[in-house]
């Protein structure tokens, strides 16, 4: 790769791009081959040689300290020092005033990270890697964290980072990103370099191809729906946050045996809470959740299972999966303790192994066997294994929470089929996705969410990209108009 | 052969860590002037060789069992429960309550309900901070150390003053159990009781529970994941409450074994830290149910073989206290050992697993 590029190594999950960065970075150290930097034969066997080379690296999670200020978060490890050790507050301020405004990353250095927006949280990572001296900066899975605005703000942080002579690599998943961004684009695949390539040199369609290695359908194939009786009813619910704000602001809806309705919204409006409170994860403050015509606004979880609640939860290692148990018992969370899984207190085992070989054959869960653990599984896997679980429990309603957040492409197309399958067979499915094109191509209806009501509900007939942008944004449903030039 | 193996490599670190702190303590007494070898010829003999010595050391092991099975099943749903020596108190006093205060029963009756008062005292007494911890969130391991304090002044009030103390007897102690109560000895020309056997019975038992049970799946969910288990419906609180009340119950078992099989009455500083040296136990066994077996009788003989060695080479008794805090320090930095035997694992798969979620990762909006 170049200076002044951006280079997107694309790959699905698994595909061996989070590897061979930290190889590069010194985390993992390789088992063979060697690495060229600046024209010259280099050894990395850790983090510290990377950075004195000037490679830095930008986690899928942050590494900074949340009680601590932008400022002492960038200097932490290599703090300039006055006399007697004591750290000199101005010059780190002004230093990382120097370099947001000479890359362009407005952060406040007083501001405490704890406090910051996670789009803002990533601009303090950047920071520390240029505060280390780095000229090739390495971004693993940047967006999967971002709303869309915070996405273009990244964008135009890297092209000025390539514009004043640095590198970038860019791990993603996310085609329209790699077209978007990228000036050279190398493809992975199970461990291999499948292609090199620039965005005019290719489409979306053909890198989606490289990448699975077999043509992958982007656009979701269903009927128009066949909505029946309303199965889930949400009504004039409010929920308060972590920190007891109001998240949920008497919201109503109402989703349909038979079709899918699609809630968009930039992160932070209330989804979290919403999902939780119908899950009964967390409590309503008022307002009614009906469920299959029951009550169940202040019913347990398992209540809820039991009277037809499938949830796919939004964070799948915390809530989805228990990565130390295998795949079988991962399968079985929410009935291990019912027949055929169980008779009286003692768990049938045989039937815990059967159940999972049959749900891993046929949710295709590419995986040893029902013994695995979840969390030797990939991504796409693990979420296949969350899918297979809510959907096997034969739930009438389905609610899913970014049911594609880090996963492969070839996982979306099986989870966005297994969604429709499961409309055309009847269920209500609440679609809950920060991904505007995962919601436009999959809902019937699109309820778009701010500030914890629904601002609007289209049809089918009215949905329309720029109009539901505006939407997220705040905008009045009058005020929009049907075809805005606007774009977001 | 596989699961031999399999063994083996479990148990590796735990058999370096005993011989590492057995290597420390003896630098140790060499410190002090003595010779190290005839100490550990001392506790061995005290522990295996003189008369009486084996069976002592098993004698010694049976509350190291119930109590090392207690704070494991405790780590298991990720709760450290430091007041089994409190549970040990509560039900030593409910097993010796029964024992002195009913006559008549028979022994099939009279051992049974004994045992059981001993293990409900203990269950109640486990239960309480896992009531506190599910409803108003206060952390166990403080709500237990101080739950330790109640039980210590308590038995000393009931004891000394209250209404279990011993009318006939100048000395504070209870009156003795009927010999209705007694667990029978089942070695003869030895003390070896009932309990042995029990012990051994509680083992595959509470293997059985946490590996092959629903209750056990519900533990092992809650420990490992929290919210992932809620989020399917498992109510974490009312696990937590159970498994400190399990926890609690065989603590009070070890309590209630000890005064109907060994003492036969009580006084009141009955435990002499028993409760703790069980949390090194369960550290030792990796809060496998079969691996409290060997640590428990490691702890037990080393206990029984103590006086002797201090007797045999004025080498203080505490000098196992050394051996145990080293091998606990071992066993819970595991980086160490493996280095020492060079056991180079931790493929890069891994690493991608455990890596941290990072101290700022994204929050939760």
């Amino acid at each position: 790769m170049e200076w002044g590029q951006v280079h997107a190594l694309l790959g699905e999950n698994g595909a061996g791009k989070s590897t061979l960065m930290n190889v590069v970075y010194g985390l993992i150290r390789a088992d063979s081959g060697e690495m060229q930097f600046d024209g010259a034969q280099v050894q990395v066997h850790s983090p510290q040689d990377a950075i004195g080379l000037g490679i830095g690296m930008v986690h899928q999670h942050f590494m900074l300290i949340p009680p601590l200020t932008v400022a002492d978060n960038v200097i932490l490890g290599q703090e300039t020092a006055r006399a007697a050790g004591v750290i000199d507050g101005r010059a780190s301020r002004r230093t990382v005033n120097e370099l947001s405004r000479r890359y362009g990353l407005q952060v406040d250095p007083d501001a405490r990270v704890r406090d910051l927006s996670v789009g803002v949280q990533q601009r303090v990572e950047i920071l520390k890697a240029l505060y280390r001296g780095a000229r090739l900066l390495i971004l693993d899975e940047p967006t999967s964290v971002l709303t869309p605005q915070e996405t273009e703000g990244l964008f135009q942080i890297v092209r000025g980072l390539t514009a004043e002579g640095s590198a970038v690599i860019f791990i993603t998943h996310k085609l329209g990103e790699v077209m978007a961004i990228a000036d050279r684009i190398t493809v992975m695949r199970r461990g291999k370099v499948v292609a090199s390539t620039t965005p005019a040199e290719s489409s979306q369609a053909d890198l989606a191809r490289l990448m699975v290695g077999r043509p992958v359908l982007l656009r979701v194939e269903k009927g128009p729906a066949q909505p029946g009786r309303p199965l889930l009813q949400v009504d004039g619910l409010s929920v308060l946050d972590d920190r007891r704000q109001v998240a949920v602001d008497g919201l109503s809806l109402e989703v349909r045996a038979g079709e899918i309705l699609g809630l968009a919204g930039v992160e932070g409006n209330g989804q979290v809470e919403l999902v939780e409170a119908i899950a009964g994860l967390r409590p309503a403050r008022s307002g009614r959740v009906m469920l299959c015509d029951h009550e169940v606004t202040a019913a347990s979880p398992r209540r809820r299972l039991r009277a037809g609640l499938g949830h796919i939860p939004a964070d799948r290692h915390r809530m989805g999966v228990i990565l130390e148990l295998p795949i079988s018992d991962n399968l079985v969370l929410g009935d291990f303790d019912r027949p055929p899984f169980a008779r009286g207190i003692v768990r049938l085992l045989a039937q815990v192994r059967d159940h999972a070989a049959r749900l891993i054959k046929s949710f295709d869960v590419r995986a040893a066997g029902p013994q695995q653990l979840a969390g030797a599984l990939s991504g796409g896997n693990q979420q296949k294994v969350v899918v297979a679980r809510e959907l096997s429990n034969g739930p009438r309603v389905l609610m899913a929470a970014q049911p594609t957040r880090g996963v492969d492409v070839g996982s979306i197309e099986f989870i966005h089929r297994q969604i429709v399958e499961q409309r055309d067979a009847g269920l209500a499915v609440l679609l809950v996705s920060s991904e505007l094109d995962e919601v436009l191509s999959l809902a019937d209806r699109v309820a778009v969410i701010y500030r914890g009501r629904i601002a609007a509900v289209l049809q089918a007939g009215e949905i329309d990209r720029d109009r539901i942008g505006l939407l997220m944004a705040g905008g009045q449903a009058d005020q929009v108009p049907a075809a805005s030039e606007g774009a977001l | 052969m596989r699961a031999a193996l399999r063994i083996a490599q479990q148990a590796a670190v735990p058999l370096v860590a005993i011989l590492l702190g057995f290597l420390v303590a003896g630098v140790a007494v060499a410190i002090t002037g003595a010779d190290p070898s005839q100490a550990y010829l001392g506790l061995f003999q005290g522990a295996f060789t003189n008369k009486h010595a084996f069976t002592e050391s098993l004698i010694a092991s049976v509350p190291y069992v119930f109590l090392g099975l207690a704070v494991a099943t405790g780590f298991r749903a990720g709760l450290f429960n430091i007041g089994a020596d409190g549970q040990f108190y509560l039900g030593a006093l409910g097993g010796v309550f029964v024992g002195f205060s009913i006559h008549g029963l028979p022994g099939i009756v009279h051992i049974p309900l004994a045992i059981l008062a001993g293990v409900a005292c203990g269950a109640v007494y486990g239960g309480l901070p896992g009531f506190l911890k599910a409803r108003f969130g206060a952390h166990e391991v403080i709500t237990t150390i101080m739950l330790n304090y109640i039980a210590y002044s308590l038995s000393d009030y009931l004891i000394n003053r209250g209404p279990l103390g011993d009318p006939h007897s100048s000395a504070p102690k209870t009156p003795f159990i009927d010999p209705s109560a007694q667990l029978p000895i089942i070695f003869a020309d030895s003390r070896l009781h009932l309990g042995l056997l029990l012990a051994l019975l509680a083992v595959p038992l509470m293997w059985f529970l946490i590996e092959r049970t629903t209750i056990g799946f519900r533990i092992r969910a809650v420990g490992l994941s929290p919210e992932a288990a809620r989020s399917s419906g498992i109510s974490v609180a009312r696990t937590m409450v159970l498994v400190m009340a399990i926890s609690g119950g065989l603590a009070g078992l070890a309590g209630a074994d000890e005064v109907l099989g060994v003492s036969h009455f009580m006084p009141p500083s009955f435990s002499i830290g028993y409760g703790f040296d069980a949390i090194a136990v369960a550290l030792l066994a990796r809060s496998n149910p079969w691996g409290i077996l060997p640590a428990a009788f490691l702890f037990g003989a080393m206990r029984n073989g103590a006086g002797f060695m201090q007797l045999q080479t004025q080498v203080s008794a505490d000098m196992i206290s050394i051996v145990q805090a080293t091998v606990i320090m071992f066993v819970a930095a595991p980086v160490i050992v493996r280095w020492l035997l060079r056991l180079r694992e931790v493929p890069a798969e891994s690493l991608q697993i455990t890596q941290p979620e990072g101290v700022g990762a994204a929050p939760k909006t």
